[in-house]
């Protein structure tokens, strides 16, 4: 009858749930890194000459780059020769015209996982661009996008039919020179997803992508660019799970979000990579470079985030407000249970005349969990009228997590107005006693009191996705946590 | 008829001070006891080991509910059996719609007994019946679970959850404290209006003025984890003419 912590741990312990791997013969490289592995990725994805020197100018350039160690995670070594660049499903070489030639293996890893392909998909009005692997392998509802004239489509797609716009807009708003992760990925990357809404188009659908790392020892470098044209809005959603496995894999992915005037961005993820073990074993290494641009007056860019998964996750969307009056938001539910590490935020740069930005960030800590939120608010001396709200809420759940928060404030232009607001709590004995009273069982209690907790930035998901990750928060914490 | 609630040589402790020193009380279905107290004589304790919360430590003695032993059973297997606490001071769970801790309490019991879950339809029906009866405002069923409630509105709050909830056994810690006196006619009117033969309630008090409107049957004095003198409701307004010292000085006669 007593909330211990041996009673939370329990309620705490429960087992990853997607935890299979699919058997599908793979056209996977050899592990290592050098200048012959990436004129191979680019061959056998035929592309054009600019992308294979942008890679190559990339590698060259990541050679001379050391890992960070500035997050507060602690990593095992990564031996990035030991790990395998290039991996597609085979029957990929007849390639798939329709769903009836995909193989049905995939088909039903995609229904364990809850993909809507088929029926589902139209029904829910979502289309899919499913990442298997490196390649992609289906791709739903173009022709419905492609009458409002969005492009949607693996970005290896892209390349072939709209090698323009990637010249122009690949590494504008990451650079190759970036940072390391970033650097690699641009190297290396696979696939991933291409959008461009042309001017003044809303996309007639939420657009989504669900990543999957299947192969063993394959990292996974997906590369996403996002153009929002004058005038245009989209919204992208992006969905995560992975088998369960025994080594830490790697996944390095780039985002890159252009809107250009009087655009807007919304980009909702759910990621729910294989955490590792109760005791820390295993789980992925999730160091991810997202950044949007505001590149246009009035323009507006959204990151919404669930991240309950990865062992390790490393993660900072943010805005570059480069525009006069545009918006960058930030909403963020960060948990770390057992023996995962979040580090996780965001940063705001005020270029243009009264940009506003907001950052919400809810981090929950549970088990042996450490989560870190780190966040840079930065105001150049351009930004006249600049704002930023700024809150950071962390709830912590036994004697054993932790929580910490790194906000950082650059501020050189006068006129600008720059808000913080920081709470840690614990889930209050009161009250789960309180729930409990009502009839509520101690897990329902938990996941009503962080649910709460977490409402501010739900809100923000589109509706089937809060669902979602309201679930999602209710497996990764099992009632004591939500 | 057998008692509903029936404690008999209780003794509670909070770490290693002794709060509950022997207490006894019955309760019948249909009943209203009162039990008043100076300061630190053991009420809230009292309360707080009926509803099971934690950190309080029975040494001895015995709470049968219905007949079982209702110190076996977790706060959530007390409520679901009928047992209802008032809190004295009801927490704020940020974030959380009130009526939706209130619906998802009712499922619960509801369950329990065997009987299908509300929908929100029907839930909504009866949650605005009890609110008026309250005098409670419709934007009370948003708001976050207490939060930013007034002392009065987390008191109503309570007491209309009592009223969704409907209880075996009400035990309303404190529910006077923190209000003024029209609210304290809406509460009472709330609770007076939840009587009834199959009901029963403890209300620990330490004014009575509550019992101005709500009349008890039974009143007890606490005093040391005991309770030292019981009487009708007489006894409540020879305790506020005389004070509390005059019973104790009492027992210490007898």
């Amino acid at each position: 009858m007593s909330t211990d912590s041996k009673n939370l741990d329990e309620i705490v312990g429960r087992k990853y749930q997607h935890g299979f791997v699919t058997d599908i013969e793979s056209d996977t490289v050899p592990p290592g890194l050098d200048e012959d592995v990436i004129r191979l990725i680019s061959r056998k994805k035929s592309e054009p000459q600019f992308m294979l020197d942008w890679r190559l100018k990339a590698f060259q350039h990541w050679q001379t780059m050391r890992e960070p160690n500035w997050a507060n995670v602690r990593v095992a070594p990564i031996d990035y020769q030991g790990i395998s660049y290039y991996s597609a499903p085979k029957n990929r070489q007849d390639g798939p015209k329709s769903l009836e030639d995909v193989d049905p293996k995939l088909l039903a890893t995609y229904e364990k996982l809850g993909v809507p392909l088929h029926e589902r998909a139209r029904l829910a009005g979502v289309a899919v661009d499913a990442v298997f692997d490196s390649v992609s392998v289906a791709t739903t509802f173009k022709d419905r996008l492609a009458k409002a004239g969005v492009i949607f489509c693996p970005f290896s797609d892209a390349l072939r039919d709209h090698p323009a716009l990637i010249e122009r807009y690949i590494g504008s708003v990451v650079p190759y020179t970036d940072n390391f992760f970033a650097t690699l990925n641009s190297a290396v990357f696979t696939d991933g997803s291409f959008v461009y809404v042309p001017k003044g188009v809303r996309s007639p659908m939420e657009l989504s992508t669900y990543f999957r790392i299947n192969a063993a020892k394959t990292g996974q470098f997906e590369r996403t660019l996002i153009i929002a044209d004058e005038g245009s809005y989209v919204s992208y959603l992006e969905g995560c799970t992975a088998p369960m496995r025994d080594e830490n894999q790697l996944h390095a992915a780039v985002v890159e979000l252009v809107a250009e005037a009087d655009a807007q961005i919304k980009y909702s993820t759910v990621q729910n990579w294989y955490p590792g073990d109760e005791l820390g074993r295993g789980g992925i290494y999730n160091f991810v470079t997202k950044r949007g641009d505001c590149r246009g007056n009035n323009s507006r860019i959204s990151w919404t985030q669930v991240e309950t998964g990865s062992a390790i996750t490393w993660k900072y969307p943010s805005c570059v407000l480069r525009g006069d009056n545009s918006v960058g938001e930030f909403y963020s539910v960060a948990l770390a249970n057992h023996y995962q590490q979040a580090d996780t935020g965001t940063k705001m740069i005020h270029i243009g005349r009264n940009t506003r930005s907001t950052i919400v960030s809810k981090g929950i800590s549970a088990g042996h969990g450490q989560n870190t939120y780190r966040g840079l608010v930065k105001v150049l001396p351009s930004a006249v009228g600049a704002r930023n709200y700024t809150q950071c809420d962390s709830l912590l759940m036994g004697d054993q997590s932790g929580a910490h928060t790194f906000p950082y404030m650059e501020i050189r232009e006068p006129s600008a107005v720059v808000e913080h607001e920081a709470t840690t709590s614990k889930i209050a004995d009161d009250q789960l006693f309180y729930c409990r009273s009502r009839g509520l069982s101690e897990e329902d209690a938990v996941n009503l009191i962080v649910s709460g907790f977490c409402k501010a930035v739900f809100k923000e998901l589109p509706m089937e996705f809060a669902v979602e990750a309201q679930n999602l928060l209710a497996v990764s914490l099992e009632g004591a946590v939500g | 008829m057998q008692s509903m609630l029936s404690i008999v040589d209780l003794h509670a402790q909070v770490a290693t001070r002794k709060i509950l020193k022997g207490l006894n009380l019955e309760v019948k279905a249909g009943e209203v006891h009162a039990i008043m107290g100076p300061n630190g004589s053991g009420k809230s304790t009292l309360a707080g080991v009926l509803a099971g919360r934690d950190g309080y430590e029975v040494t001895k003695g015995t709470v049968t509910y219905e007949g079982a032993d209702l110190l076996a059973l977790d706060p959530e297997e007390r409520a679901r059996a009928g047992v209802f606490l008032a809190f004295q001071y009801p927490v704020e769970i940020p974030g959380v719609n009130n009526a939706y801790l209130l619906k998802a309490g009712l499922n619960a019991m509801r369950k329990h007994r065997g009987q299908p879950e509300v929908d929100a339809f029907e839930f909504l029906g009866m949650v605005r019946e009890q609110m008026q009866l309250m005098h409670m405002d419709e934007s009370f069923l948003n708001r976050g679970v207490n939060e930013g409630f007034s002392g009065g509105e987390k008191k109503r709050n309570e007491i209309l959850q009592m009223a969704i909830l409907e209880p075996k056994l009400a035990i309303l810690d404190e529910t006077d404290s923190g209000l003024d006196i029209d609210a304290l006619r809406v509460v009472a009117n709330g609770v007076n209006s939840m009587r009834s033969p199959e009901r029963a309630m403890v209300l620990v008090t330490h004014y009575q003025r509550l019992l101005d409107y709500i009349e008890p049957d039974y009143v007890h004095v606490l005093s040391d984890g005991q309770i030292l003198r019981s009487g009708d409701k007489s006894l409540a307004l020879e305790l506020e003419r005389r004070g509390y010292d005059w019973v104790r000085q009492e027992a210490q006669v007898a």
